[in-house]
């Protein structure tokens, strides 16, 4: 019995002669996608198989949509509470993607501030430049995304202040930071010109111990503790998405309180 | 077609509309949309509670955490929070909009809830008419109803505790938001357990949440405190 997917004609056998070269690199073009298919199937199995690619990238496509949300939510003049010095967690909690024994020193005397993108004066600053600017001192509580949370008195200079004083672009959509630990980090501007928001130099009235950045950090209000990079390197103001150390395994950008 | 729905049309000719049944289908559609949404809520939630434990020593297993790390613990649950909350609006709005919350839910007398709390106890559990929910299944549907409600409260003031202080303080802190978080979990969980299991000893309630359930009389509709 004749088949019913077979045609009543059948083509002329000479198209494939006329067309085998390009059959062939295409056989071979598929036997490369199959490899890579493989490849990819071979490195998964290391995974698990609870978070497939195509949920992952809904749950980021939601999480930045919640980015836009918290900005929306951000209020600029709304300040965090804050608490009496007496209150003060001495010392801080430390806490970073490694143990406090791996903390690398800093050199104050030998540390400079680069600045970068959208800034007028990139001249780099030294430790004695920045003690000299207005210090600010603030007692705020630190939140950790994990939920665990302290109360922590900060002095250094506003980030805004600063940020005016090298004629940064105010309207641009971020401001970067390097550190020496590799912990790159982004804020939004807007939390950056929020008033407790720090190039913190001090900790309950004493330098900054080095665990805890010395001799600079960014220390705000108004985030989670993970968008708080220690031991500041550089600082770049951008209109280009910049990321960050733990945004870039999954956490959410903005994270704010 | 059952039987009952040809008796009321034979009984009011006037109407062309059927009868409504126990679960419109608005109902079970927030119902099941609420399903989804609070297994992924409370799964993720023990994901990030096991980040920084409340209750010293006491964590939740790889199998019962949604996300295989905090990170997308996290991201499962700041995706869920929608679908929780505006599903949760609407139903509240429907709720008390059809006034199905008056009908249903009220009004509980203490007498019948002491009265049912021992004809459970004593296994005389009345389920002929699934229509109608006795003083004990009323209260804890009001219950798991506030605990839901709660949780978004709570829950906004630990997403957001500077943007919403004043409510972090009038729940004692940010550190009592999350105790209160977790609690209001434990309630909905313990509401689950019992839900889910009496769902399966009486079928019935279960098939009626998918295809609406028997079609309600007059009576029945405007009487809702009546008991058999």
């Amino acid at each position: 019995m004749k088949s019913l997917f077979r045609p009543n004609e059948i083509a002329d056998a000479s198209i494939l002669d006329d067309h085998r070269p390009l059959l062939r690199s295409l056989e071979r073009r598929g036997l490369f996608r199959g490899g890579l298919s493989l490849g990819a199937l071979a490195m998964l199995t290391g995974c698990d198989v609870k978070r497939p690619a195509s949920i992952e990238a809904a749950l980021l496509g939601i999480s930045r949509f919640n980015d836009d949300v918290q900005a929306l939510l951000f209020d600029p003049n709304k300040l965090a509470p804050t608490y009496p010095a007496s209150m003060i967690l001495r010392p801080p909690k430390f806490n970073a993607y490694y143990d406090v024994v791996d903390v690398k020193p800093v050199n104050g005397a030998t540390w400079r501030l680069e600045l970068s993108g959208r800034i007028a004066d990139k001249q780099p600053w030294t430790l004695q430049d920045l003690q000299a600017m207005p210090q600010t001192s603030i007692v705020i509580k630190h939140i950790c995304v994990e939920g665990w949370s302290y109360i922590g008195g900060w002095t250094g200079v506003r980030l805004r202040t600063f940020l005016e004083r090298v004629g940064a672009d105010l309207r641009a959509k971020y401001v970067a930071f390097k550190t020496t630990d590799n912990y790159p980090s982004s804020i939004d501007m807007a939390s950056a010109l929020h008033p407790q928001t720090l190039l913190a130099l001090q900790y309950g009235g004493e330098t900054l111990a080095d665990p805890f950045g010395y001799p600079v950090r960014l220390r705000t209000a108004v985030k989670l503790g993970y968008k708080n990079p220690k031991w500041v390197t550089a600082i770049e103001v951008t209109n280009t998405y910049p990321g960050g150390y733990w945004e870039s395994r999954g956490f959410p950008w903005f994270a704010g309180l | 077609m059952d039987q009952q729905e040809d008796r009321i049309a034979v009984a009011s000719p006037g109407r062309v509309r059927a009868a409504r049944r126990l679960h419109p289908v608005p109902i079970r559609i927030m119902h099941w949309i609420n399903a989804a949404a609070m297994l992924i809520m409370i799964t993720s939630g023990w994901g990030i509670y096991d980040d920084d434990v409340i209750i010293r020593g006491f964590h939740f297993g790889q199998f019962w955490r949604l996300g295989d790390w905090a990170a997308w613990s996290l991201n499962w649950h700041f995706a869920g929070m929608w679908f929780l909350a505006i599903n949760g609006l609407v139903y509240l709005i429907y709720g008390f909009a059809s006034g199905r919350f008056r009908e249903k839910l009220l009004p509980i007398r203490p007498a019948e809830v002491v009265q049912t709390v021992v004809d459970t106890l004593q296994f005389k559990i009345a389920h002929e008419d699934i229509t109608v929910y006795n003083a004990v299944q009323k209260l804890l549907y009001i219950v798991v109803i506030s605990a839901g409600i709660a949780q978004v409260v709570t829950g906004l003031a630990i997403w957001k505790p500077v943007q919403f202080s004043g409510l972090v303080a009038l729940l004692g802190g940010f550190q009592m938001a999350r105790v209160l978080h977790f609690a209001g979990m434990a309630v909905i969980v313990g509401f689950v357990i019992v839900h889910v299991a009496l769902a399966l000893l009486v079928p019935r309630t279960l098939w009626a949440m998918v295809a609406g359930g028997p079609r309600l009389t007059p009576r029945a509709a405007t009487e809702g405190s009546r008991r058999p």
